[in-house]
């Protein structure tokens, strides 16, 4: 392997940060803060994972895979409530979708024989799923707050004809799983042309044969496109019903 | 003539704020009410309380003779509906519109209704494929109340429908709101300022302060 990053090349790789840093100063962004928690934090928890990784995938334990998996999910879950604010039940509602997702298509990669169920697959594939699910259904959370707000009148006159909740909203609902969905088919379709993603790239500097890497990177294109749709659908059709009181009246 | 909708001691407020006071109010079957008063009164936080549209915070609201509770908010709404002074059209075209009544109710679309509707008010087949954006203010109204009515409510609820409307629209919608309240029978509560329409009324309501009186 042709793996060359040491502890002194990444401590000159963090100049880089530097260049942030710079910019933010220059031109008064108010983000060096941000920056430097950011990189402390990735640094941080980084070195934790790289440790914890370490163990899991030495000791091999069933239920060690499905705590880290469980964590991961969690985690995941908790950041995309933080995008449905105001959304009541949001996060079982991203704990639902997110399990869902990651769980439905974690499923058919293990049962196709894409991936082995051991934990160094299923935890870092259950990372990649979680975590587009997460972005996406964030979106959604967001897209609903906003058209709920935006479209308010057009909700109430739908009520005000005798349309059902499903039916009033399902316009906003079919747009917020669209804004869920956009970012992971924008990709697909930009895949290999403008980025060279992370799994593939990975497996191409671990020294794997490119046509080799691209039957990995294309899986992970067909379970994002699984994962995003699931995780913006069920949080969209789990979360509209909170925008109205018991009496079926938008609150 | 029996009372069809029964207001008793009808209070809302939104947190210190009182908006009506004890409304008491008995709506026969088949009238005609136009409710006036000062802008900020609450004429339109009562139609809306009628509607379902929100809740009363206290008192008690019959329609049929039995409470407003008993029933699906839903169906509800499609016996006592309630039409916007500026309607949002939805979709984009008159047909998207007139179509939304059968869609909520599962049901194919009854172009011969749907087109019977649209002469009385003095639109033609050809609307049906008119964008949105491209409606005259009175189309618009037109268009938005033919969606209330496609199929007949018990009672219609108007909140300034005519205000802003030139005269040849308004003529329009006080002979089909006429049509509707005398010849098929539709309850109408009606808020306005046009005294064209108050003479009209069957019964002249006026909102003062949160307090419902009767018109002069």
């Amino acid at each position: 392997m042709n793996l060359a990053v040491n502890n002194t090349s990444l401590f000159l790789a963090a100049m880089l940060v530097l260049v942030a840093l710079g910019i933010s100063l220059w031109q008064k962004l108010g983000l060096d803060k941000d920056i430097v928690v950011g990189v402390v934090r990735a640094v941080v928890q980084l070195f934790i994972v790289g440790y914890l990784l370490k163990y899991i995938f030495r000791v091999n334990n069933l239920w060690l895979t499905l705590a880290m998996m469980g964590f991961i999910i969690f985690n995941a879950a908790w950041n995309a409530k933080k995008r449905g604010a105001g959304i009541d039940h949001a996060l079982p509602i991203s704990l639902l979708a997110i399990l869902a997702s990651t769980g439905v298509t974690l499923g058919v990669l293990v049962l196709s024989g894409a991936i082995k169920f051991i934990p160094s697959q299923m935890i870092p594939i259950s990372g990649m799923i979680a975590s587009n699910s997460m972005v996406a259904i964030g979106l959604a959370f967001r897209s609903l707050n906003s058209q709920f707000h935006d479209q308010r009148q057009g909700v109430l006159e739908r009520l005000a004809l005798g349309a059902n909740l499903l039916d009033a909203s399902i316009a906003i609902v079919r747009e917020a799983i669209r804004t869920g969905m956009a970012p992971t088919i924008d990709s697909a379709k930009t895949v290999g042309l403008v980025s060279l993603p992370g799994m593939m790239s990975g497996l191409i500097f671990a020294g794997v044969d490119p046509v080799r890497a691209i039957k990995y990177q294309i899986m992970v294109t067909f379970m994002l496109l699984s994962a995003t749709s699931l995780g913006s659908i069920i949080a969209c059709y789990l979360a509209y019903r909170n925008f109205y009181n018991a009496q079926k009246q938008l609150k | 003539m029996t009372a069809l909708m029964t207001l008793e001691q009808v209070n809302y407020r939104v947190g210190d704020k009182q908006i009506l006071h004890d409304v008491n109010w008995e709506i026969p079957a088949g009238a005609h009410v136009t409710l006036t008063g000062p802008s900020g009164s609450g004429k339109s936080t009562l139609l809306r309380i009628i509607a379902s549209m929100i809740s009363k915070t206290s008192g008690e609201l019959f329609f049929d003779g039995r409470p407003i509770e008993d029933y699906d908010p839903i169906a509800y709404r499609r016996q006592v509906s309630y039409c916007f002074q500026q309607p949002t059209l939805f979709g984009a075209t008159v047909e998207d519109n007139v179509a939304f009544p059968y869609q909520i109710r599962k049901l194919p679309v009854d172009s011969a209704h749907v087109l019977e509707a649209l002469t009385y008010v003095g639109l033609t087949e050809q609307t049906l494929h008119q964008k949105v954006t491209d409606l005259s203010g009175g189309e618009r109204q037109r268009v938005a109340l033919i969606r209330n009515i496609l199929f007949l409510p018990k009672v219609l609820l108007l909140d300034e429908v005519t205000a802003g409307l030139d005269e040849g629209n308004k003529t329009i919608i006080h002979d089909w709101l006429r049509h509707l309240n005398q010849d098929r029978g539709v309850t109408t509560i009606m808020i306005t300022h046009d005294t064209q329409e108050i003479a009209a009324a069957s019964q002249l309501m006026r909102v003062v302060n949160g307090r419902l009186e009767v018109g002069k």
